[in-house]
Formats: C-alpha cells, structure tokens, sequence
C-alpha cells in the first residue's frame, strides 16, 4: 500500500485559535492556486492540530525546507504559490519577524519560541494529520499500547508509572501511578477510566490542543490505563465549547475501532475496551473529578465528600480512574520508552514536562511545553518573548481561578509543584495569563472571584456565601469605598474559606485574592486610602485630569475623546471638561505617556 | 478492516514514513529543480514529473524533491542540484526527462557522480 508521493508538504494549523483567524479560507485559497497552477498532484495541503504559536495565526509551514509563515490571508497564497512553492524562493515579506529586535526568521526551527521548548505531549502537534490515524501510526503511534497489552502485566504497567514519576496534570499533581495501583486493586467490575477534558480556567487552552492536535495520544493513553486496572470502559468529558475537539476524537475513535485498536480482543490478547465522548455542559465544577462523574452519570455536577475516592468507588460507584487530557498524553511514551527516559527531564519531585497555555499581554501567545524546572522567567522572556507593546511585567498569573499571582521578583521560581505553590500559586492544568503594568490587581482578583462566585455550585456555605461576601468587599475596593481594614477581612474570610469549603473549587477560589494581597498590597492600599488605582482601571478612582508635567501636548487624547470633553491647542498641554466627560477612558487608551490621571 | 496485528501496525508505519520523514529533516538525498521563469521555460516540469514518478515507482522514501529559483545560468537549463547527504551537492545542465531518469537512477541511487552532465561539483549550496 505504498503512498502518493509528495515533494513538498504544506502544513495548516488548524486549532481553534488559526480557525477563527481564517485558516479555511487561506486553505480554499490555496488549494485553488494550486489546482490552477496543476500542483495540486506533487504538493500535498496537510490540515493539522495547534502548532502552538497561535500568535501568529493561521500558520502555514513548509516542509520539505521547514519555512514558516504566519499571520496569513487569502491574497497571500498566488504569491507563496507563484514564488515559494513553483519557484523555490521563500517569501521574505511573510516571514515571522522577532518582536524585540525585528528580525525576520525563516525558519521554524529557529525561532526562538519554538527553539526553547521540549515537545513529548506536544511532539506530533502541527506535524501529523489528526484526522489521520496512518499519521499517527507512521510516529508510532499504538505501538506503546501493543507493548502494553502483549508483553507486560498489569503490574509491570503500574510500576513502570510509578517509576516515572509522572504527577497529574490536572493542577493536585496526585502521582498517576498510585491511582492506577489503588484502582487495580478493587476487584469489583465493570471499572472504567475516564479522561478529564472540561478545561475551565480562562485563559487556559492545554486540553483542548492537545485533543484537537494529537487525539490518539490520549486515547493509547486511557486504554494502557484500562489494560493495568482491567476496565473495559472510558469516557472522555469534554466541554461543548470545544466542538472541534468533540470531533476529532469521534473520529479517532471511529478509526480506532476500525483497526481494531478500540473494542473487543484488541491485539488478539482477549483485552476489551472501548472508548466514548460525553460533552460536558459548561460548568466550571464539573472538572472537580467527583462532580464530573455525577454530570456523567446525568445528574447535577456537584461534588461529594471524600473518601470513598473515586479509584474505590466513582463511576457509578465502580473503581474509577480519571486523569487530565495531558496526563494521558504523556503515557504511550512512558511505556514505549521507559520511566528511566521519561524522569531523566524535570526537578527532584516534577518529572517530565508540562504543557502551558501562554496568553494575556505577552508578545508570543500560544502553547507551549517546557521541561520541569525551566524558571518562569525563560517562558515569560525567551519563550514568550516579553511584553507586548514595551510595558512593564507586572505579574503571571497561574492557574487560573484557583491560582495565584507571580510577581517580578520571584519570575525565577523553577516550574515544579512544590515551587510554585510556595510562592502562592499553583502549577494548576497550565494556564499562565501575563499581566502587564495596566493591570490592576485588585480588579483582577475581583474578576477571577466573580468568576467563582458564578460558577460556585452552592453545595456548601464556605464557598457560596463567603465568596459572595469578598466579592461584594473588592466591589467596594474598586468601586472607591474600600474602608481601612477590609484588607485584614479579605485574608481572614479567605483563609476559612480555603479551610472549610468542600471541594477544590472553594478550597483554592480565595487564592487569587490572598496572592494579590501578599505580593501586591500598596495596590490595594493605594485604593483604600489614597482612592487612587496607578494602573488607570478602576474608573471611580480615576479622577480623568491631565498631568501637565507629562503630557507631551499631541492631541491624541482630543482625537480619541468621543464626546467632546476633551480641549488642546498646540503647545499647550490637554484639558478635560468634568462635566462632559463620561470616564469611557479613549483618552487614557490614547495616551501613550501616561498622562491623564 | 480487520484486526490489526504488530506487523500491520509496522506496514502502516513504513508506508506513511515518507511523508513525515519529508517533515523532519530525515532524508538522504536532495534533487534540488530550479525552477526559475527560465528553468520552467526550458522544461522544468518536465524533469520534476519523472523525478517523482521514479520516487513513485520505486517506493523511494529518503530523497526529497525541492525547487528553487533561477541559479544565474539561463543558457543552459533546465537545471538540477543533487546532494547526497555528507556530499559536495553536483549541479546537471541542459537536462532532458530521459537524463533527469539517469541521474536519478546513477547518482541519487548509485552515489556515482554522472559526468558528462555535470556542470561542476561542490559549487555554491542552496537553501
């Protein structure tokens, strides 16, 4: 079954963030010139997962050569068409251009956001056809699991995950290897695994690329996991929001099943195990594990008191081992290449690498997968070459509601669990949102905790009635009636509520609050006392007048004023009209000195 | 489809190789065509069809295929780059589809340089 021989592949990403940019219509584009041009039979168009540097999207590279282009439109393909892919000269103009020093890279293996990462989740991402499983094959790919299944025990799989020291990437960091062992252990049937996709954090997108890019990945990984505890049934739980995803697993399951690698008597051996997906519905609690398996079983998602834990009583109440997307990723690869190869990368306690989602006011927003104990600062700077527009860094924000901030001076923390969670963070599933020095921390802490107070689920006092109440004092903070005190009231309400709320959720919710307070409070000061917020967000406590000392008298503030409140001659520096102006803050986005005060 | 066993698993594997080979920088030999307005003009095209028929035929997964633009001698195209991997890369002039087979078929696969259509060896590479 020798293939159609191709000279020349051009790779689309087509995750989700290069979708909404325009992949398709550059892909229709392209795939016209090159019909046109009667290419279409030696140059093959390849749709794949998230490359990663969503930045730059839609994202095309060019292999045999490896040239990468970004940030395309359709009216760039006669061009690349015409030039590149008959002619054999790259086009320059299209090129990534470096956003420090403005230099033009060709290639994708130089770019420095590329450079700096070690990819083993990520390894087939942008490079294979998800919709493909020969692709993942050609990689490898269901090799890990026919080792699994011919040649090991279930025993000999257990050990060999607990000699890798891989920890879940869901944010506890629960050795995966002990959870298996424990759920091996029950003998009560049927058992079933479940993969955890109800990726919920904002700003965070691991999951998703990793099902969108590489589905079989996970798949191997959940039916080696079934193989050690003998289940026969998964589920993968996965939010509607991400339909793309939703798709691309159906399909490999599909293709799965067709080889034979899903369903009866897989590899011959008599193993059993078949896989479906179950979209979740959209709350944030649903990814708490035990409140996940009640929306499964189509109940309320609301989670329960432990123990029993699930490995002894979950689906409905069977032994039941639930792991984050990328924790599964990473098991075909253990079992393929040892545990040896896989903890020879990472810190004493983290092993391996971790995918991060890098968003937020970072010049490279995208995902990528760095190696334990890489320090924030080389994700923030090398990777994710700093900030956008020359700001400041003021903080990273690690995962998510249930995370913290990382200010300047603790950015060479190294990437592990334990680091981070000293520092008031955690490692979380991975989403790292950057903020810079227009950022207010009171009123992100306020936003992550309206998130929560949203998405709490109502089951215990803590977390819905104490929330709602530190909510309800940030509103005063940014709203200009923060009272001397409500810092100290913040901490102590915060603290019961990590202390006494029932699950993860209320546990960690008060984290963003009580780490902003840590590292930042002169922010909350300054908005007690002087009724004055410095990053220019809070608009009560914005008093919209413009500092003569600074302003440079352009008149960009007078043209961004929509409603005339705004008088400036040349020469002489702005004034604005209290009483014409509507605090919209155009003139304080307009001003590029920092002027109006 | 049937059950797959190990070896239908390796049989995939190896028939789908040469495509991500292609996309990993894991080749032997590069046929570099250029295809400048001159090089396509005297029958470019030509050469690139039966270079990838042979590849086609076969079964030829470690040579790669690309093109590039004008290489400054007009006169004498249509013109091909050959390195194999380690070598000096030899460039052939005035070619013709039957010669570009003979290439093929000597140097790319044999490893033996074709002198009588050479132009020169180990003169400037390309991209």
């Amino acid at each position: 079954m020798a293939m159609k021989v191709f000279r020349s592949h051009l790779l689309m990403c087509a995750g989700t963030a290069c979708v909404s940019c325009g992949t398709f219509r550059v892909r229709e584009r392209l795939e016209k010139e090159l019909k046109d041009r009667g290419l279409d039979e030696e140059v093959k168009v390849v749709i794949t997962g998230c490359n990663g540097f969503c930045a730059e999207g839609p994202i095309m590279v060019v292999y045999p050569e490896g040239i990468f282009y970004g940030q395309l439109k359709p009216e760039d393909m006669p061009l690349i068409v015409e030039e590149h892919i008959l002619k054999g000269r790259p086009v320059p103009k299209l090129f990534y251009k470096e956003p420090v020093k403005k230099e033009v890279i060709p290639l994708l293996k130089d770019i420095p956001f590329f450079g700096l990462q070690v990819l083993r989740v990520l390894r087939n991402r942008g490079l294979i056809d998800p919709e493909n499983i020969d692709e993942y094959i050609a990689k490898d790919g269901y090799v890990a699991l026919h080792k699994a299944v011919t040649q090991m025990t279930p025993e000999q799989i257990i050990a060999e995950m607990k000699e890798s020291g891989l920890r879940g990437r869901g944010g506890a960091g629960f050795p995966t290897g002990d959870k298996w062992e424990e759920a091996g252990k029950y003998k009560r049937f049927p058992k079933y695994v479940i993969c955890n996709g109800d990726e919920g954090d904002p700003g965070a997108f691991m999951d998703r690329s990793v099902l969108e890019a590489d589905p079989h990945a996970v798949l191997e990984g959940m039916t080696i996991c079934a193989k050690s505890i003998a289940a026969n049934e998964g589920y993968l739980y996965v939010r509607a929001e991400y339909p793309l995803a939703i798709k691309r697993l159906n399909q490999a399951i599909e293709q799965a099943r067709s080889y034979g690698l899903l369903g009866k008597d897989i590899f011959g051996t008599g193993f059993e195990f078949d896989a479906y997906v179950y979209p979740g519905a959209g709350a944030f609690v649903c990814g708490e594990s035990t409140a996940l398996m009640f929306s499964l079983e189509g109940k309320r998602g609301m989670p329960r008191a432990k123990p029993p834990r699930s490995a002894e009583a979950g689906l409905w109440g069977q032994p039941t081992v639930l792991n984050n997307v990328e924790t599964f990723a990473n098991v075909p690869r253990i079992i393929l290449n040892g545990a040896k190869w896989f903890n020879s990368l990472g810190t004493e306690k983290s092993k391996g690498t971790k995918v991060f989602s890098l968003a937020g006011s970072v010049n490279n927003i995208g995902l990528v997968e760095v190696p334990m104990g890489i320090t924030l600062r080389s994700i923030v700077f090398d990777i994710g070459e700093g900030i956008k527009n020359r700001k400041k860094f003021k903080a990273a924000q690690l995962g998510g509601p249930s995370g913290g901030f990382v200010p300047e001076h603790l950015l060479d923390t190294p990437v592990d669990y334990e680091s981070l969670e000293a520092t008031g963070a955690i490692m979380g599933s991975g989403g790292i949102v950057i903020c810079d020095e227009s950022t207010c921390m009171v009123d992100s802490a306020r936003f992550f905790t309206n998130f929560c107070v949203e998405e709490s689920c109502g089951k215990c006092v803590p977390c819905r009635i104490g929330l709602t109440v530190m909510l309800h004092k940030l509103e005063g903070i940014v709203g200009g009636k923060g009272q001397e005190g409500d810092v100290e009231f913040l901490e102590d309400l915060g603290r019961h509520i990590v202390r006494m709320s029932h699950c993860g959720l209320g546990q960690s919710a008060p984290n963003p609050v009580l780490s902003s307070i840590r590292h930042f409070r002169h922010e909350y000061d300054q908005h007690i006392k002087d009724k004055h917020c410095s990053s220019l967000v809070c608009t009560p406590l914005i008093r919209f007048e413009v500092n003569p000392e600074k302003c440079k008298m352009c008149g960009l503030c007078l043209k961004a004023c929509p409603s005339d409140a705004v008088t400036w001659e040349k020469k002489q520096p702005a004034k604005i009209n209290q009483e014409l102006c509507t605090k919209c803050k155009s003139c304080i986005r307009a001003c590029k000195f920092w002027a109006i005060e | 489809m049937a059950k797959l066993s190990i070896e239908d698993l390796k049989k995939i594997k190896e028939s789908v190789q040469a495509s991500v080979n292609l996309r990993e920088g894991g080749y032997r030999a590069k046929v570099n065509i250029h295809m400048g307005t001159c090089g396509i003009a005297s029958g470019a095209r030509g050469l690139m069809t039966a270079v990838m028929n042979e590849i086609e035929k076969g079964d030829i997964k470690d040579v790669i295929v690309t093109t590039s633009g004008c290489a400054g001698l007009c006169s004498r195209e249509p013109m091909i780059t050959v390195e194999l991997l380690g070598d000096a890369p030899v460039k052939y002039i005035d070619l013709t589809p039957e010669k570009m087979r003979e290439i093929f078929s000597e140097h790319v696969l044999g490893g033996k340089v074709l002198e009588k259509y050479a132009l020169a060896v180990g003169s400037e590479t390309t991209f």
